[in-house]
């Protein structure tokens, strides 16, 4: 055989260079970063000082404090609204399956930019959203300009953009569960409900993993939304950890900072992910 | 006998299901109208004046000031040009991303070498990295190489995508191995294997990874903010982005804009619903 045995290796080339440059050089030279500060026109080394800063600014336990309020209320809501809206578009007693299907994963299909700059149209103060709800006689909700009020936002309209895509996972999912062990299930008299706690959840166990996972590692970067509705305000209110990145880097340029809160993310996005493994992928 | 007896049974468990039934419709009907009305609101506010958006009660009808709100925001950003630059980097991004994560994942699912379970490893690990924790060293990188406010600068950090490299490798691994063995024995070289024996089987993956790989760079905010300045190269969102920070808003000129970003992608996205939604969630969904 004349064929060279190093072909596999051209084939991934390519990708391996990217990958070293654009990848695994970035993530070394930012944990080094994050351990050095800009002086007199270099960068000098600066112990643990980036982190010392960070215990004791506020602005970044707000941020992190914010950030997890928006991911332990939006992710599980996200999740249930899709698990409850995928079974009903399993049920064989629906139709228009593919219409719905399709319009509840519209949202998915929009710009981060655009949807966020469209709710934050929707929910001013005089905006369409309060309107309707005086309708109901509800009193205009503060939406933006609240601290409460204006995560809530957040959490609705990423609620909002997610949950027709988790729904689709999770169908496709439901569709591979066999019919006969809820026939068997419904013979051994087990009602709807119990069938969704014993049969459901435990069948899309890995799929609910990969999901959470995903919504992990989005909510825990989160940036476009409170970057294009909110600004994090008001006071902070909303500002996350992604967007405090930005805000040091980019407008206060302290690169070594910022890159203190982004291993920051890193750690959490590697411990809750490590969590949710424990969790639900032991069998 | 048996069949005369068994219809007023199915009736009367049709009937029993009429709740359950009403119940879904409307909590469907429900979700129906909050995934579709801002869409449709969009629509109306980019056809109404400023005001009309927050007048009660709501103005829930298009206006007459389509083609003004068109022009006013084509006076505060270069739309042709913006939009260029959005589809032609999203383009040039879709072709490469496509050849380099398509090698890889061929050689990653069809070959066998040394490091390979390492390097699929690490492509692995490496779609639990925050964006974040990259974007420093890539934006001095880009600076110090004289690259900000290039194409390139918004697309090369990407382009090795570990995410497209893992959908398509699960697609590679179901082509029989036995054409490429053939294709072998008939002294074919490996590189004319996987562009003419391999890649045309692949075609509706390669479709799909196709509309992901768009799909990601069309709606690309954070780096194209943070390595465009120059307002002549900005992509959509960058300029869509920068209409809030006016001192002055006109919400019908950034409705207009609002929906020039999400009515193309809507259109494109109902016509290849299929492709799109299996292109997003890959190999999720089987």
């Amino acid at each position: 055989m004349s064929r060279s045995r190093l072909f596999p290796y051209w084939f991934l080339a390519p990708a391996l260079v990217l990958f070293l440059i654009f990848t695994v050089y970035p993530v070394v030279a930012s944990s080094i970063l994050s351990f050095q500060k800009f002086e007199a026109g270099a960068y000098t080394f600066n112990g643990l000082n980036n982190y010392i800063r960070l215990f004791n600014d506020e602005i970044f336990w707000t941020a992190l404090k914010n950030t997890f309020i928006i991911f332990i209320f939006q992710v599980p809501l996200m999740l249930l609204l899709a698990i409850v809206l995928a079974g009903a578009l399993n049920s064989q007693l629906l139709k228009l399956k593919g219409f719905f299907r399709v319009s509840f994963f519209l949202p998915a299909v929009t710009s981060l930019v655009a949807y966020s700059i469209l709710f934050s149209i929707m929910l001013q103060e005089e905006g369409i959203i309060n309107n309707a709800l005086s309708y109901l006689g509800i009193a205009a909700v503060p939406w933006l300009s609240d601290g409460f009020w204006a995560k809530a936002s957040i959490i609705l309209a990423m609620t909002w953009r997610w949950t027709g895509y988790n729904m689709v996972i999770f169908l496709a999912a439901l569709q591979n569960i066999p019919e006969e062990i809820y026939e068997a299930a419904s013979l051994d008299g087990a009602g709807k409900i119990r069938q969704f706690f014993h049969i459901t959840i435990p069948q899309l166990k890995p799929v609910i993993l990969f999901a959470g996972t995903l919504s992990t590692i989005g909510t825990l970067q989160l940036f476009d939304e409170p970057f294009n509705l909110t600004k994090g305000g008001p006071a902070d209110s909303t500002m996350t950890l992604g967007l405090y990145i930005y805000q040091n880097g980019f407008e206060y340029f302290q690169f070594g900072y910022a890159s203190a809160i982004a291993y920051v993310v890193v750690v959490l996005v590697a411990i809750l992910t490590f969590i949710q493994f424990k969790v639900a992928g032991d069998r | 006998m048996e069949a005369v007896k068994s219809v007023p049974i199915t009736q009367e468990k049709k009937n029993r299901k009429l709740p359950q039934k009403i119940g879904m419709y409307a909590l469907l009907g429900v979700f129906l109208v909050i995934s579709i009305f801002p869409f449709y609101w969009m629509f109306i506010g980019s056809t109404n004046e400023s005001g009309k958006m927050f007048s009660n009660p709501p103005t829930l009808l298009p206006g007459t000031k389509l083609v003004e709100n068109y022009q006013n925001l084509n006076s505060a950003i270069d739309i042709s040009r913006v939009l260029f630059n959005s589809l032609f980097v999203s383009l040039l991004y879709v072709v490469s991303a496509l050849i380099v994560c398509s090698l890889a994942a061929y050689a990653l699912a069809k070959l066998d070498f040394k490091g390979k379970n390492l390097i699929f490893t690490a492509f692995l690990l490496s779609m639990m990295i925050p964006y974040q924790a990259t974007l420093i060293p890539l934006f001095q990188m880009m600076s110090s190489a004289g690259w900000l406010n290039t194409y390139f600068a918004v697309i090369a950090p990407q382009i090795c995508y570990p995410f497209a490299i893992f959908l398509l490798r699960q697609n590679f691994l179901a082509f029989p191995t036995e054409l490429i063995e053939a294709a072998r024995l008939d002294g074919a070289s490996e590189l004319k294997i996987f562009a003419k024996v391999v890649m045309p089987a692949m075609r509706p993956s390669l479709a799909a990874a196709s509309i992901f790989l768009f799909m990601t760079q069309w709606n690309n905010f954070l780096w194209p903010l943070v390595v465009l300045n120059d307002s002549s190269m900005h992509t959509f969102p960058v300029a869509l982005s920068s209409l809030m920070g006016l001192s002055y808003i006109d919400y019908g000129q950034v409705m207009m804009g609002v929906s020039i970003a999400t009515i193309p992608i809507i259109i494109f996205f109902l016509v290849l619903q299929k492709q799109f939604i299996s292109g997003m969630l890959g190999s999720a969904v089987k």
